[in-house]
């Protein structure tokens, strides 16, 4: 489980794309509850990656439908350096 | 439980879309008068949405050789290309294409689609980074999904942004940096200079498709590369045959002294039947008219401006400042007025490309027009003229 600090980081970048106002949690999903398109996404991965500064892959996106794991992921990613 | 019930979403958006006497998705063209005019339902309609941008597709020498291949070797090869399916016209147009680009090796696929599927699968293995950009073709995308690397994606054309991730890459990786000279939704070209002196800085081999730029970009017709003056810093390019060229099949080109290898490991290369003698034969003729063809690429760039300002002048939102290329993409505010608009146009005669999200970036919905080297000026005035009528006749405001 990722630690809260990277999730309320990753929170405070899907904030203002949050049009609905959901409460963001651990299991919000993109796609659902957030209802946001693949473009939309694109840019938040980037904005994610130079916040962290990593490469979050192509390959691994299919992956990613929730916070939770956009967070797992990064931290991974950051522990493997 | 259907398998097809999750197209369901897609089906209904296809639905919702207003067409009532005309569907871009389903437009038949029953008889194609000339490079630059169809019958469409009835109708004399000028072709302003082809590709054809260098109108080879009825050019003499390029008809006259297909029918003789037709002839001499038969309908099709029923082969791969390492099997029974090379003939000897397949080296002869994999030699022409190497000379007009000015290099040793070239390898000639079924596609321009495979092209990039063969390429892109092959040299991206496991351990390896290929760096795209967000807005390349589907084909670039689709042969990454295909290959085993890690894929990273940056900001369309933002060689900043690119910096940022090469960065990023493990030192030591073998990186593939794709990029495309032209692209085909809004007709930008690429800042290739600084993309590519960025990519070879941080170590990377280099891919550029000049898909949508071979044949009118260049002094040669070689495309953005030529053009920029960066074709060394090319390791690869990849095009195709079925735009300037007139036909359908693609192609790479390279330097590099280990190429050949790749006949051997690039699966769509080999699993599919190669190109039949006739169309090889019409590709060869046509690639050395094309270098032939100062004229056209001159008239086709004067094509390219006249109804760029033509449409600006209108107060239509055009997606680029000038013409960069002969796509001249037009920007309408939403899917309704978009669709309404494509087929009034129709009903006037002007034939161009509906571009909706997701083959647009941005989500943008777009009238792409793309000209072609055989209009005439006088065509060229009726499209813009066409195109008002129409903004009037759908109630599009227009920029005063």
């Amino acid at each position: 489980m990722a630690n809260a600090e990277t999730f309320e980081t990753i929170c405070a970048l899907i904030a203002p794309l949050n049009k609905k106002g959901i409460e963001l949690k651990p299991e919000s999903s993109f796609a659902v509850d957030l209802e946001l398109d693949s473009l939309t996404v694109m840019d938040l991965v980037a904005e994610i990656e130079d916040e962290f500064d990593i490469l979050l892959p192509l390959n691994l996106l299919p992956d990613l439908e929730t916070i939770q794991h956009v967070a797992d992921a990064v931290e991974k990613i950051l522990a493997e350096g | 439980m259907d398998l097809l019930d999750k197209f369901d979403a897609t089906t209904a958006l296809r639905e919702s879309l207003p067409f009532k006497k005309a569907d871009p998705f389903t437009v038949v063209m029953d008889e194609i008068i000339s490079e630059t005019e169809a019958m469409i339902g009835g109708r004399q309609t000028i072709l302003a949405g082809t590709n054809n941008y260098m109108g080879m597709t009825f050019h003499e020498d390029a008809i006259e050789a297909a029918k003789d291949a037709l002839d001499k070797f038969g309908t099709g090869t029923t082969g791969s290309r390492v099997l029974n399916g090379t003939y000897g016209g397949h080296k002869a147009l994999e030699a022409t294409i190497a000379e007009f680009y000015g290099m040793k090796h070239c390898m000639v696929f079924s596609t321009g689609y495979q092209a990039n599927l063969g390429m892109l699968s092959a040299l991206g293995g496991k351990d390896d980074y290929i760096i795209i950009d967000a807005d390349s073709h589907a084909s670039i995308y689709d042969g990454c999904a295909m290959g085993n690397a890690t894929i990273v994606r940056f900001k369309h054309n933002d060689v900043e942004h690119m910096e940022k991730r090469l960065k990023r890459i493990p030192e030591g990786a073998h990186k593939l940096l794709v990029v495309e000279g032209m692209y085909s939704m809004l007709g930008d070209a690429a800042p290739l200079k600084e993309l590519l002196e960025i990519g070879k800085k941080y170590g990377c081999m280099t891919l550029v498709d000049e898909a949508h730029s071979m044949g009118f970009c260049g002094e040669n017709g070689r495309g953005v590369a030529e053009e920029l003056g960066v074709e060394h810093l090319v390791d690869f390019f990849v095009g195709t045959f079925s735009k300037s060229v007139g036909t359908v099949g693609g192609f790479a080109v390279s330097n590099h002294p280990k190429f050949d290898v790749l006949r051997y490991v690039s699966r769509p290369y080999i699993f599919t039947a190669s190109l039949p003698p006739s169309v090889v034969a019409s590709a060869t003729a046509s690639i050395k008219a094309i270098q032939r063809s100062g004229n056209r690429r001159a008239h086709l760039w004067e094509n390219a401006r006249q109804l760029h300002a033509g449409l600006k002048e209108a107060g239509f939102n055009l997606c680029t400042e000038k013409a960069e290329s002969p796509i001249i993409a037009v920007h309408l505010p939403d899917a309704m007025i978009g669709t309404k608009f494509w087929e009034q146009l129709l009903m006037e005669g002007v034939y161009v490309n509906m571009a909706a999200p997701p083959a647009t970036p941005a989500g943008m919905f777009l009238m792409r027009v793309s000209v072609c080297a055989q209009h005439t000026s006088e065509q060229i005035s009726q499209i813009i003229k066409r195109f008002i009528i129409t903004a009037e006749k759908t109630g599009l405001n227009l920029n005063s």
